[in-house]
């Protein structure tokens, strides 16, 4: 069986005494791509968040790459990496000078070899020497997951890696994402609305609603269970509360 | 088998080195920012330098020790420039929205802080020594006049400057970009009890109370002593070494707890928005 990379047990946060997670059980396999789906607010984020020991769990534990990220998180965060649009890489900065900061801030050996080696895979060659601030939103994805992969991680989470692209970029990134996990064999979370994505992706679904996870499967399982043709169908059923005829006994496992 | 690119995260010295080349770069792109680093100190030393010259011929105090104001206003900015240099480069994280990146990489909170005390003493260095190469040019006063004691005069300040620095960070984290012009105010707060212009003994009893509480104020009363009186004061030294110590501590431990609330309350990835 392949080592946890991400062990999460009776994950809870409340804010002011809202909760925004309650009680979630969940592990992530070295090689596996897992999906966070959910409405807004359902708490994908504040989970994300606090897989990053950026925001500290009112109870529970969780543990990632063999460390408890409440108390050890510095051991681990050179092994890991993430990449959201609603964090920016410095615009001033030139993409470049963007990427040999972060490559040196994670001790990246061969710092200018890593940053032209990602540069040709990602096709940001010709964007080096240009501004951060003065990039396309497609552009930026490409150099924010760059970033994300500046220290070769064996873990990558991911907010919505492929929010406001089109169609085409959205798939290239997609098609990125699927190579770098076959040659690399890191994990993959992400937290994602873009069904087709998650489909496309993800070897299991982890279905949340009010903080809680109410469903969990790969995704044709899921399919299956609803009796849907689609995640997006799966999706609308658990945002308003219909759930298929075994949802209720899986959502308790 | 182990790829040869993972990184298990750097040292300490290559994770604060990054941090100082993200800012180097920053300036270098930027001349905007070094023009302000250099503006005030140079317009703060040629005014003082030309009051120096008319009461240089009024009186007496001035005409005994005439780099005396100059040399006070060179420190002052070297405190000011300091403390500047901590908090700015920090708001510069939050303005870019970079301050996410930094909490999830190696980087920790600690490591954080030494480097914005190095970029500290590089943008402190860019804005006062122009303006103390202008006062030897322009008045004939060289602040270097000071000796060894300049250097015991220069970390102090600059020691004072990183503590109060810390606390402006730490609101800042606290409360959020609202109180970002703190940045620019609060060391005006301790300027008329640090002593830069007069002795501590025209003061009120009870804020000479205040001012020796600072190490502003022995730092300056020592610059005075030097330039009055060809002493070198130890002993003030050694207050102001010890007082800075105490408020670095405070102000280190102020700093990271308010990290550790942000943690508590989500904030790290919020407060550049």
């Amino acid at each position: 069986m392949l080592s946890p990379v991400i062990e999460v047990a009776g994950l809870t946060k409340t804010f002011n005494g809202v909760t925004a997670v309650a009680g979630i059980d969940f592990t992530v396999s070295a090689g596996e791509t897992v999906a966070l789906l959910g409405a807004n607010g359902a708490g994908k984020t504040t989970t994300l968040s606090m897989l990053l020991g950026l925001l500290l769990p009112s109870a529970g534990s969780v543990r990632v790459l063999g460390e408890d990220m409440i108390r050890h998180r510095y051991r681990v965060l050179g092994r890991l990496n993430f990449s959201s649009p609603y964090v920016d890489l410095p615009r001033r900065l030139t993409v470049w000078q963007n990427l040999m900061f972060f490559a040196r801030l994670y001790g990246v050996p061969g710092a200018r070899r890593r940053v032209l080696e990602l540069a040709e895979q990602l096709d940001i060659a010709d964007l080096l020497k240009q501004r951060s601030g003065n990039l396309s939103a497609g552009q930026k994805t490409r150099v924010s997951l760059a970033k994300a992969l500046i220290n070769a991680p064996e873990l990558l989470l991911l907010d919505e890696p492929t929010a406001s692209l089109d169609p085409d970029t959205g798939d290239w990134v997609r098609g990125y994402l699927e190579d770098y996990q076959r040659r690399s064999g890191a994990a993959i979370l992400l937290a994602s609305h873009n069904m087709a994505e998650v489909e496309r992706l993800c070897d299991q679904v982890l279905m949340m609603s009010r903080g809680r996870i109410v469903d969990r499967g790969s995704p044709a399982a899921l399919l299956e269970r609803y009796g849907q043709d689609s995640l997006e169908g799966v999706f609308l059923d658990i945002a308003r509360e219909r759930q298929g005829p075994d949802a209720p006994e899986r959502a308790a496992e | 088998m182990p790829d040869p690119t993972r990184a298990p995260g750097g040292s300490t010295a290559t994770r604060i080195g990054a941090m100082v080349l993200r800012h180097a770069y920053l300036l270098r792109t930027s001349w905007p920012r070094i023009f302000e680093m250099m503006y005030w100190p140079t317009i703060q030393m040629v005014l003082w330098g030309f009051f120096t010259v008319f009461l240089a011929t009024k009186s007496s105090y001035i005409a005994q020790a005439t780099g005396i104001l100059i040399s006070a206003v060179l420190l002052w900015d070297v405190l000011f420039r300091g403390q500047l240099g901590f908090s700015l480069s920090f708001l510069e994280e939050i303005w870019s929205r970079n301050l996410g990146n930094l909490s999830v990489s190696p980087l920790k909170p600690a490591e954080l802080m030494a480097a914005l005390m190095t970029m500290s003493v590089i943008r402190t260095l860019i804005g006062v020594l122009p303006a103390a190469g202008l006062a030897i040019v322009f008045y004939e006063v060289s602040v270097f006049e000071l000796g060894l004691p300049l250097l015991a005069f220069f970390t102090n300040l600059l020691v004072m400057g990183w503590a109060i620095g810390m606390l402006v960070c730490a609101l800042i984290l606290r409360v959020g970009l609202g109180a970002e012009s703190v940045a620019w105010l609060a060391i005006f707060l301790i300027a008329p009890v640090s002593a830069i212009y007069y002795p501590v003994s025209v003061l009120p009893d009870w804020l000479q109370a205040v001012a020796w509480a600072l190490p502003t104020a022995a730092v300056f009363e020592g610059m005075r002593a030097i330039l009055i009186d060809g002493a070198v004061r130890g002993d003030l030294l050694l207050r102001a070494a010890l007082l800075n110590l105490f408020y670095l501590t405070i102000a280190a431990a102020t700093f990271l707890y308010s990290f550790q609330v942000a943690r508590r309350r989500g904030l790290l990835l919020q407060i550049g928005e």
